[in-house]
């Protein structure tokens, strides 16, 4: 046999393997939105396929607007969003004959995050917001030592992003010399190496870095679900009409609201709704 | 009988065959074309809607606030900037490892070396970026004086060097006999006595220098040279070998040694591969995407001073990539066609690099007349 044939051979069974097993799912949910969110979505799904044998959940995580993008073109069953839909987005979906349905699954504080050995402990929201409009550019402004800050941010096409300017920088420009960077992982990962630099991340994805107090209170479960914390927001996600009672992408995406769908959020670092 | 039906259906299946490789050909043809249109189609109502004048000079870039800006100044010098540094890392390397490998290295040894060195090809471009991210950055950041000194000295030792045995020769050649090696001697001690003195006093400043943040435009340039160096060495080698045995054995009988045949002979042949050589490793790092945006920190920019390779900067393909997603067509128009009239700026750019090529390739063609 020679090598040609070999590969054609090899090439047909995993064509066939792969389209085998798609083909033997019973029910297939296809998500697809922010990385806020994934973590959520991505534990919903274990949990659910392991109950369920019949059932295939894929998560994809792109971004907030891309998941907005996907539901408004019908190439996803859920979008996972950080942020509200926006107007246009409703309006485009409705021009398609879409109609939008909003479910807020939990609650997320975005933490302001720096290096474990710097020394502040908090900040103020106006100071919060001089650094990442470039006006205070050294940590010893800040009672810190003499070390220039290196301003971290979100790339503009994640819900975090638009989260946060809506929360906290407002209308005001970030500053030029700010950093992007594409994933919350990626976040903490540059702050963990980085003495100098702050950023800002889901509660979840605070491990290895220092999350700040702001306007003195420290970004904690209690404190973002009664809202004294003031950088916090509802994660949602969205859907094509309200799922009919009974099928599998109703029972899913209802488990948000039972014990086991709230210890899961709990697990992943996010505030389960009570 | 038979026999003709046989012929016919030969001619048959040879003109199916030609008529498939024509429709294939054209395919590619097609895809360029279709490439060009779309983009500019895209494009245009960018152009027509802000104008021209913003989108080239301003730096601001702000394409998600209200009222927005759309400068995509510091992008053009952002993608500008790390392709200097990859281009100053990967020519020489490059040429040099070429050269290493056509003329001085026993044969055997280049068979082994050369597909070793095409492997940095294969590598995919994220995993560059995530050993920009994890390993250099980090490194960067914590060492990165000790680190930048000592790479000046590996830098700055062989091109003083050269640069001293050229100056001293060339003096010494127009002085009597007499005097010749005498003056040479004192050119060298003097030469290396001076560029020791320029070379620690450069490793003294690099030593103290902290940098705040490693994923900047350095490590966006070290990377995408490294990226860049394989297709310089792979086509600047074959240009060399291609210059012929006979052209450097008539050199050799003519007296000249390896080193006189390389630099006089060999390379101001090759050198219209060479260039094509180089301009392919630029066009390499000016379109990559996955690295620059992991390596090179985003920040929307211009470097104050313009040279200072140690601040984080923004390419135009990290752009296109990092704001496609929420840049639709139903959020803000305006947001969505900018990317690709920097996608069009990024095509025109190429394809100008590659008429240039095959212009430098074609001139020197029809000067040396081969083939």
């Amino acid at each position: 046999m020679s090598r040609l044939q070999k590969i054609i051979i090899l090439g047909s069974a995993l064509f066939m393997g792969v389209s085998m097993s798609y083909a033997q799912g019973g029910t297939r949910i296809v998500m697809d939105g922010s990385t806020t969110v994934g973590p959520i979505a991505k534990a919903f799904a274990e949990y659910y396929m392991g109950k369920h044998n019949d059932v295939n959940i894929t998560v994809s995580e792109s971004g907030s607007g891309n998941g907005a993008k996907s539901i408004i073109n019908g190439t996803c069953d859920i979008a996972n969003m950080s942020r509200a839909m926006k107007e246009e987005e409703m309006q485009a979906a409705k021009e398609k004959g879409h109609n939008i349905v909003e479910h807020i699954v939990a609650m997320d504080g975005i933490a302001v995050v720096v290096h474990p050995d710097n020394p502040v402990q908090g900040l103020t929201k106006e100071q919060l917001v001089k650094i990442y409009t470039g006006e205070i550019r050294n940590w010893k402004e800040l009672g810190g030592p003499n070390l220039s800050i290196v301003v971290i941010s979100r790339d503009t096409n994640s819900g975090t992003y638009e989260s946060f300017q809506q929360l906290v920088t407002k209308s005001e420009r970030i500053t030029d010399s700010a950093e992007y960077v594409g994933s919350n992982g990626a976040i903490r990962q540059r702050v963990m190496t980085t003495t100098g630099a702050i950023g800002y991340v889901g509660l979840a994805f605070t491990e290895g870095v220092k999350a700040l107090a702001i306007e003195g209170v420290e970004p904690t479960p209690e404190s973002v679900i009664d809202r004294s914390y003031c950088i916090s927001r509802p994660l949602f996600m969205y859907t094509n009409g309200e799922p009919a009672a009974g099928t599998q992408l109703a029972d899913f995406l209802n488990l948000y609201k039972t014990d086991e769908g709230r210890k899961i959020i709990e697990e992943q670092g996010f505030v389960a709704i009570k | 009988m038979l026999s003709r039906r046989t012929r016919r259906f030969q001619r048959l299946g040879s003109l199916a065959g030609q008529g498939l490789l024509l429709l294939v050909t054209s395919l590619s043809l097609f895809a360029v074309l279709f490439i060009f249109i779309y983009i500019g189609r895209d494009a245009i109502p960018f152009f027509t809607e802000r104008g021209v004048k913003e989108f080239f000079t301003s730096a601001r870039w702000y394409p998600s606030h209200t009222p927005s800006e759309f400068g995509a100044l510091a992008m053009f010098f952002g993608t500008g900037l790390v392709t200097l540094g990859a281009v100053l890392l990967a020519v020489p390397l490059g040429v040099a490892a070429a050269v290493c490998l056509s003329d001085v290295l026993p044969f055997k040894v280049r068979q082994i070396v050369k597909p070793v060195i095409e492997m940095l090809a294969a590598i995919p471009s994220v995993a560059y970026g995530f050993f920009a991210l994890v390993v250099l950055a980090p490194l960067l950041q914590e060492r990165g004086g000790p680190v930048l000194s000592i790479a000046s000295w590996i830098v700055g030792i062989p091109i003083a060097l050269i640069t001293v045995i050229v100056v001293a020769d060339m003096a010494a050649a127009h002085v009597p006999d007499r005097v010749r090696a005498l003056l040479r001697t004192t050119l060298w001690v003097v030469g290396a006595g001076m560029s020791w003195l320029l070379l620690s006093a450069a490793g003294r400043h690099l030593h103290g220098l902290v940098i705040p943040s490693g994923t900047n435009a350095l490590n966006a340039s070290l990377i995408l040279g490294i990226m860049a160096l394989p297709t310089v060495v792979s086509v600047s080698e074959d240009a060399l070998q291609a210059a012929g045995k006979d052209l450097r054995m008539a050199s050799y009988a003519l007296g000249a040694t390896r080193a006189e045949t390389i630099l006089r002979v060999v390379i101001p042949t090759a050198i219209s591969g060479i260039t094509a050589a180089v301009i392919l490793g630029v066009m390499r790092a000016i379109g990559e995407t996955m690295v620059v945006w992991m390596a090179s920190g985003n920040a929307a920019q211009i470097p104050s001073p313009w040279f200072d390779f140690l601040s984080p900067v923004r390419t135009l393909t990290a752009t296109i990539a990092g704001d496609m997603g929420e840049a639709d067509q139903v959020t803000g128009s305006a947001r969505y066609h900018v990317l690709f009239a920097m996608a069009l700026c990024l095509l025109v750019f190429s394809f100008a690099c590659n008429m240039a090529s095959e212009w430098v390739v074609q001139r020197t063609r029809r000067r040396t007349g081969r083939a």
